[in-house]
C-alpha cells in the first residue's frame, strides 16, 4: 500500500559546503534568509493562513462562544454557564441524546459485522476482485443528498413504494418506514449502512491482504479449519484496524445530521431528533437569528463526551490492541 | 502479479484442491457478487430507469420496466426547466476552487514540513494532528459566525465561493498524506539538485511535484469528491439559490417539479462522481486504504 522505503545511501561528505545536509537545515540566525528559513516560512504561509483562520481560530472561538451570548447586533456578553444550563434543561436534550445513542448503537449492529464478513469473503476472491471492490464502493461515491432523497423515494409508505413493492413479492408489508416513530430510526440506519459500508470494506480488505500468509500456513499445519483460522488468525491480526474503525464509526455516527435532516427533519414526533440536529436548530433553525451560545455549548458538550469516550475506549482496548 | 492472483493465504493451496472447499467458496462468492450487484448497483440502475420514465408510471408501479415507454423529456426538463445546468456549473466551480486551495495548501505545507523543515515544524505538525481529533461539529457554528463577519476586515463572505473554498483547504488529512509521501522521496535527488544550483522554489516545482503525481492524484480525487458531496456547509454559507451547488438545490427541486424530472436531476447529479470513480478507481480504492492506514 504505502510507498516502499528507498534504500538510502549514506550522505556524501559535503563538497566545499555547497550541499546542505538533509533533513537538517542550517540554523544560524544570520543565515535565516539564505538558509531556507525564509523560504520555509513562505511555503508554510498558505497552510498557516487557512488553518489559522478556518480551523485553529474557530476551535478556540467555540470554547469562548459557549460562555457568551452572541448575536450579530450587539457585542457578545459574558454568560457563564447559562448556555450549558439552558441546554441541560431543554426538554428536547434528553430526547436528542437518546436518539443519537440509538442511532449509533443500531449503526454498530448493522454496519460493523456486515463489512467485515464481506471483506473476509472478498479477500478470498481469486478472479476479478476489483469488480467486487468497485461494486461495494459504488454507494460511497454517490452524493449523500442524492442517496438520501433517492432512498426517501424508496421508503414511500404506500403499497406502491419501491421497498413495499419488492417486499410484497415475498408476501411482506406494506411497512410505514419513515412515517412511524418505531421504524423511522432503523430506516435511517439502513440507508446509512448502505452509504458507508463500502469504505469500511475497502479499509478491511487492505488490512486483510497485509496479514502474513505464514500464519495461516502454521495454523493449517496445526490442523485448523477455515472458521478457526478466521477466528484465531485473521481477526487478531487485523484487530488494530477493527478497533480504530469502531471508534471512528462511533464518533461519526454521534454527529449524524444529513439523514435525520433530509429524511424526516427529526420527526415523526422527535423520533429522529439527534444531537447534531438540535445544534443546527439552536443555531440556524430560527430565521430571526440563532442562539449561537447554546449551539456551541452543546457542540462542546458533545465533543467533550466523545473525547472522554475515546480516552476510555483507548485505555480499555490498549492491552488488546496491536501497537 | 507473476502468478495468478491468489487469496491472502487464508485458504491454502492444498485446501483449495479439495472440491468441497472450492465449490463452497465459489458458491459464497457468487452469492456475494449477486448481493453486491443488487445492493451496490441496484439503486443506481433504478434511478437511471426512473430518470427516463414518465412520473405516473414511477408512482403507480415503480418496479415495472417502461410499461408505457420512456420519457426522455425528463432529462431535458431537468437540465433546462429547473436550471440544473446552472447548479451543475456552480458545483463544478466549487469543486475546482476547493481542489485548487487544497492542492496549494497540502503541497506547499507538505514541502515545508517534510523537505525544508524549519525549527518550528514539529509545533505546526502537532497543531495539525490535533485538528484530526477535534470532531467537525465543533467548527460549524463559530466558522459560520466568522464567515458572516470576518474578524479584522469586517466583511461578509456569505454567498461568496471563498467561504466554501478556503475552509476545505484546512484538511489536516491532506497535509499529512502529502507530508508522509514527501518524507519517502530520496533525499539524494534534492541534494543533487541543490548542487546544481536549484533554490527551494525550483526544488518544489521541478523535482518534488513531478515526483508526487500518485499522491496528488489521490488528494485531487478526494478533494473534488468531498466538495461534490458536501451539503450542510454550502447550504449555510450560500443562501442565494443562484450560486448554490446541485446537492444543495436538490431538496428544493423536489418540491418544485414532478417526480420524474426530480429523479432525472438526481441522476445528473450522480453522473460526474460515478464516472470519475470508474475512471480513477485505482486511486480511489488506494486512497481509502491509505486513509485507513493513517487513521490506524
Amino acid at each position: 500500500m504505502t510507498t516502499v522505503d528507498q534504500p538510502r545511501e549514506p550522505a556524501l561528505p559535503s563538497e566545499r559546503g555547497l550541499s546542505r545536509s538533509y533533513p537538517r537545515p542550517r540554523r544560524a540566525p544570520l543565515n535565516w534568509v539564505r538558509g531556507r528559513g525564509l523560504a520555509a516560512f513562505v511555503f508554510l504561509l498558505p497552510l498557516l493562513f487557512v488553518f489559522g483562520a478556518f480551523s485553529w481560530y474557530p476551535i478556540v472561538r467555540t470554547a469562548i462562544m459557549a460562555f457568551q451570548h452572541t448575536n450579530f447586533v450587539q457585542a457578545p456578553t459574558w454568560a457563564g454557564f447559562q448556555n450549558f444550563a439552558a441546554v441541560w434543561h431543554d426538554p428536547q436534550f434528553p430526547i436528542a441524546v437518546r436518539n443519537t445513542i440509538y442511532f449509533a448503537f443500531l449503526a454498530l449492529i448493522f454496519g460493523y459485522p456486515i463489512p467485515l464478513i464481506a471483506a473476509v469473503l472478498m479477500s478470498q476472491v481469486r478472479k476479478r476482485r476489483g469488480l467486487y471492490s468497485v461494486l461495494a464502493y459504488l454507494p460511497v461515491v454517490i452524493p449523500p443528498v442524492v442517496g438520501v432523497l433517492l432512498w426517501k423515494t424508496f421508503y414511500d409508505a404506500s403499497s406502491q413504494g419501491v421497498f413495499n413493492t419488492i417486499l410484497h413479492w415475498v408476501g411482506l408489508g406494506p411497512y410505514p418506514w419513515l412515517q412511524s416513530q418505531q421504524w423511522a430510526m432503523p430506516s435511517l440506519v439502513l440507508y446509512s449502512t448502505w452509504a458507508n459500508a463500502g469504505a469500511t470494506i475497502i479499509i478491511y480488505l487492505a488490512a486483510l491482504i497485509g496479514v502474513n500468509p505464514e500464519l495461516y500456513e502454521a495454523a493449517s499445519v496445526d490442523g485448523a479449519g477455515l472458521l478457526r483460522k478466521v477466528w484465531h488468525v485473521t481477526l487478531p491480526q487485523i484487530r488494530g484496524v477493527l478497533l480504530v474503525t469502531m471508534i471512528l464509526q462511533i464518533i461519526g455516527t454521534a454527529q449524524v445530521f444529513l439523514e435525520p435532516y433530509l429524511f424526516t427533519d427529526g420527526g415523526p414526533v422527535h423520533a429522529t431528533l439527534t444531537v447534531m440536529l438540535l445544534i443546527y436548530d439552536y443555531a440556524f433553525g430560527n430565521s430571526l437569528g440563532g442562539d449561537y451560545g447554546m449551539a456551541t455549548a452543546l457542540s462542546l458538550m458533545l465533543a467533550g463526551f466523545l473525547a472522554v469516550f475515546s480516552l476510555v475506549y483507548w485505555r480499555l482496548t490498549r492491552s488488546w490492541s496491536t501497537a | 502479479m507473476s502468478k495468478p492472483a491468489s487469496g491472502t493465504g487464508l485458504i491454502s493451496e492444498l485446501e483449495w484442491q479439495k472440491p468441497s472447499t472450492r465449490w463452497g467458496m465459489r458458491t459464497l462468492h457468487a452469492l456475494l457478487l449477486a448481493g453486491l450487484v443488487v445492493i451496490g448497483l441496484g439503486p443506481l440502475l433504478w434511478l437511471a430507469k426512473a430518470a427516463i420514465t414518465p412520473t405516473i408510471d414511477t408512482i403507480s408501479n415503480p418496479m415495472a420496466f417502461f410499461p408505457h415507454g420512456a420519457a426522455w423529456s425528463n432529462l431535458s426538463q431537468a437540465w433546462n426547466g429547473v436550471h440544473v445546468s446552472r447548479y451543475f456549473w456552480n458545483t463544478i466551480v466549487i469543486a475546482f476552487g476547493s481542489w485548487a486551495v487544497q492542492i496549494v495548501v497540502a503541497t506547499t505545507g507538505g514541502f515545508a514540513l517534510s523537505v525544508l523543515r524549519p525549527r518550528y515544524a514539529p509545533i505546526v505538525k502537532g497543531l495539525l494532528l490535533a485538528t484530526l481529533f477535534i470532531p467537525a461539529i465543533v467548527l460549524l457554528v463559530p466558522l459560520y459566525v466568522e464567515v458572516v463577519r470576518l474578524p479584522i476586515v469586517h466583511k461578509s463572505l456569505i454567498d461568496s465561493y471563498w467561504a466554501v473554498w478556503l475552509p476545505y483547504g484546512a484538511s489536516a488529512f491532506n497535509v499529512i498524506l502529502v507530508t508522509r509521501f514527501f518524507d519517502n522521496l530520496p533525499r539524494e535527488i534534492f541534494e543533487a539538485a541543490e548542487i546544481d544550483g536549484a533554490g527551494p522554489f525550483q526544488l518544489f516545482w521541478r523535482i518534488v511535484l513531478p515526483m508526487s503525481k500518485p499522491i496528488l492524484a489521490v488528494v485531487s480525487i478526494f478533494a473534488v469528491l468531498v466538495s461534490w458531496k458536501d451539503f450542510l456547509w454550502p447550504y449555510l454559507v450560500l443562501p442565494n439559490p443562484n450560486v448554490q451547488p446541485l446537492s444543495v438545490r436538490l431538496p428544493s427541486i423536489e418540491s418544485q417539479t414532478s417526480l420524474g424530472v426530480f429523479l432525472a436531476a438526481m441522476f445528473i447529479a450522480c453522473l460526474v462522481p460515478i464516472a470519475g470513480f470508474l475512471i480513477f478507481q485505482r486511486s480511489f480504492l488506494r486512497g481509502t486504504g491509505l486513509g485507513g492506514a493513517i487513521k490506524g
